[in-house]
């Protein structure tokens, strides 16, 4: 029932989908408008763009069309079918990560009762696709992006899980809404006035959770795959046009969504703390800004760290996942499992 | 004397980009509106222009009167971008009853600012004072053999060329005049 007219399966299921897609697209506009543009512009004390739009508001715009007309181009010893299924498939694992975020009490495509198992399972498909284009380039540079990005997306994929695992314990759910719902109705020895988001409970899963997601992006401190000085643009080396479109916006889209995710499992998603009484129509039109907020102030983090720090060095990098961050997440997994007994 | 708490090179680092952010935005304080286009340091170049420096390497002015077509610049060149053409003439004598002079007149003198690469030599070894460096920067042309600048046009960057600038006190040098 959507303003009470009856719609069939199919038809509520491209509402869904159109209205996901619409959402998740202005986003990560937005996003990279906001950070990529400007507050990157300013923390190097310079305006970024200004000319296309007010304040270079259309600038995106621009870019768009720009790619968009450029020629498609690949080299003679690629592996053309590969080639141009690589970005397709990056920029569809980052779809479907979203098709279980919760943007209200009904705002989702698919209430998967194990959601967040999806969405990890899902965000980890984009690695295929970058070996593939890596591959399929033909390309020494090339290759050795995929290969580091596979290195490194395996390694960070663990933290990743094993943060994630103390909010599953907490919450005693795998389903998006349940842990949204748990955050929401909880108390703090008692006290439920802002419910309980699980930053205040799992700090140590939020940040390991952050740095995995920071490593997940290849965004900067841990760009190895990418690395502009050594590999010219890692797997991403041979393409153009649309194909890097594809590439650029899946790496947004996913900075949004492993964010969305963030905010979902971390800060209390959609929903606010229970106790003050909010009807669930009202949570209708509060939720999905609630977590819109809360997703582009965690890309903004995410941002923030990406134009303040030089990049690891692959040794380095592998070091922080594998000594650092899995124990980190491990003891916290074993913390959190005792005390859940123990209360 | 009360050492700083220290703090971690990885928050100094968040925190610097931060200040500048907010140095950016708010050059007035948080509590005035953002005004970004003041807290830049850079300007929006079409719209408004940096004044380059007295002695900036723009464009390199030719005073035409001074030069006897020596060849001494098109020579030092390094990328021998100086075309020079000249045929011997005789102007009127300088004293009355003197001979007329021999003197070499232009035919020919053309930079090809394609080539330059702005090193200067042929400014510091004119022994004429003919050739001068000007600020001015904008002569970028949409055909490369347009950037190919004959006498007439060197001579007309000369009205750019400022006076030069007193030396630092105590300098015995005395300072060049520019020749109008």
């Amino acid at each position: 029932m959507i303003l009470g007219v009856e719609l069939a399966y199919w038809q509520q299921t491209i509402i869904r989908v159109l209205a996901g897609l619409v959402a998740v697209l202005l986003l990560t506009g937005g996003v990279v408008y906001l950070y990529l543009f400007k507050f990157v512009s300013f923390m190097q004390s310079r305006l970024g763009p200004m000319e296309a739009g007010p304040y270079g508001s259309l600038q995106l715009l621009a870019e768009v069309g720009k790619w968009l007309q450029k020629e498609d181009i690949h080299t003679k010893d690629s592996d053309r079918f590969i080639f141009g299924l690589a970005p397709a498939i990056v920029l569809t694992s980052t779809f479907l990560m979203f098709v279980v975020i919760p943007a209200g009490p009904n705002a989702v495509i698919a209430d998967l009762g194990t959601g967040i198992y999806y969405v990890l399972a899902m965000s980890s498909l984009s690695v295929i696709g970058i070996l593939m284009a890596g591959w399929a380039s033909a390309n020494k540079y090339a290759f050795m992006g995929a290969l580091r990005a596979g290195g490194q997306l395996i390694a960070y994929e663990l933290p990743l899980v094993l943060a994630v695992i103390g909010v599953v314990i907490q919450a005693g759910s795998l389903n998006l809404q349940d842990i949204v719902g748990a955050q929401s109705t909880g108390s703090i020895f008692g006290f439920d006035g802002i419910g309980n988001p699980y930053i205040l409970t799992q700090l140590i899963g939020f940040l390991v959770f952050m740095i995995a997601v920071q490593a997940e992006l290849t965004q900067t401190p841990f760009d190895m795959p990418i690395a502009e000085s050594e590999l010219v643009a890692g797997y991403q080396v041979e393409y153009t046009g649309i194909r890097f479109l594809v590439y650029f916006i899946s790496e947004f889209a996913t900075a949004v969504g492993f964010a969305a995710v963030a905010s979902t499992l971390f800060l209390g998603g959609w929903a606010l703390p229970a106790s003050w009484g909010l009807s669930d129509g009202a949570m209708h039109v509060i939720g999905p800004i609630m977590i819109a907020t809360k997703a582009v102030f965690l890309v903004g983090v995410v941002f923030w760290v990406r134009f303040s720090f030089p990049r690891f060095r692959e040794d380095q990098l592998q070091r922080l996942a594998w000594k650092v961050l899995i124990p980190l997440a491990l003891a916290n997994i074993a913390l959190t499992a005792v005390l859940k007994v123990v209360f | 004397m009360p050492s700083k708490p220290k703090v971690p090179g990885v928050l100094k680092g968040l925190g610097v980009t931060l200040r500048t952010a907010k140095e950016t935005m708010f050059p007035d304080g948080m509590l005035r509106p953002p005004s970004p286009s003041r807290g830049a340091a850079t300007v929006q170049y079409p719209h408004e222009k940096e004044a380059p420096a007295p002695r900036a390497r723009g464009v390199i002015a030719l005073k035409i009167e001074n030069c006897t077509a020596c060849m001494l610049c098109a020579r030092e060149c390094p990328d021998w971008c100086i075309y020079i053409e000249a045929h011997k003439t005789l102007a009127p004598p300088r004293r009355e009853g003197g001979k007329p002079r021999s003197v070499n007149d232009l035919d020919r003198f053309d930079i090809d600012y394609s080539l330059c690469m702005y090193c200067g030599i042929c400014v510091e070894v004119c022994p004429f004072d003919a050739l001068f460096w000007s600020p001015e920067y904008e002569y970028s042309e949409v055909r490369i053999q347009d950037l190919l600048h004959e006498k007439e046009r060197l001579d007309q960057w000369m009205d750019t060329v400022p006076d030069f600038e007193a030396y630092e006190a105590g300098s015995e040098a005395k300072v060049k005049k520019v020749p109008r």
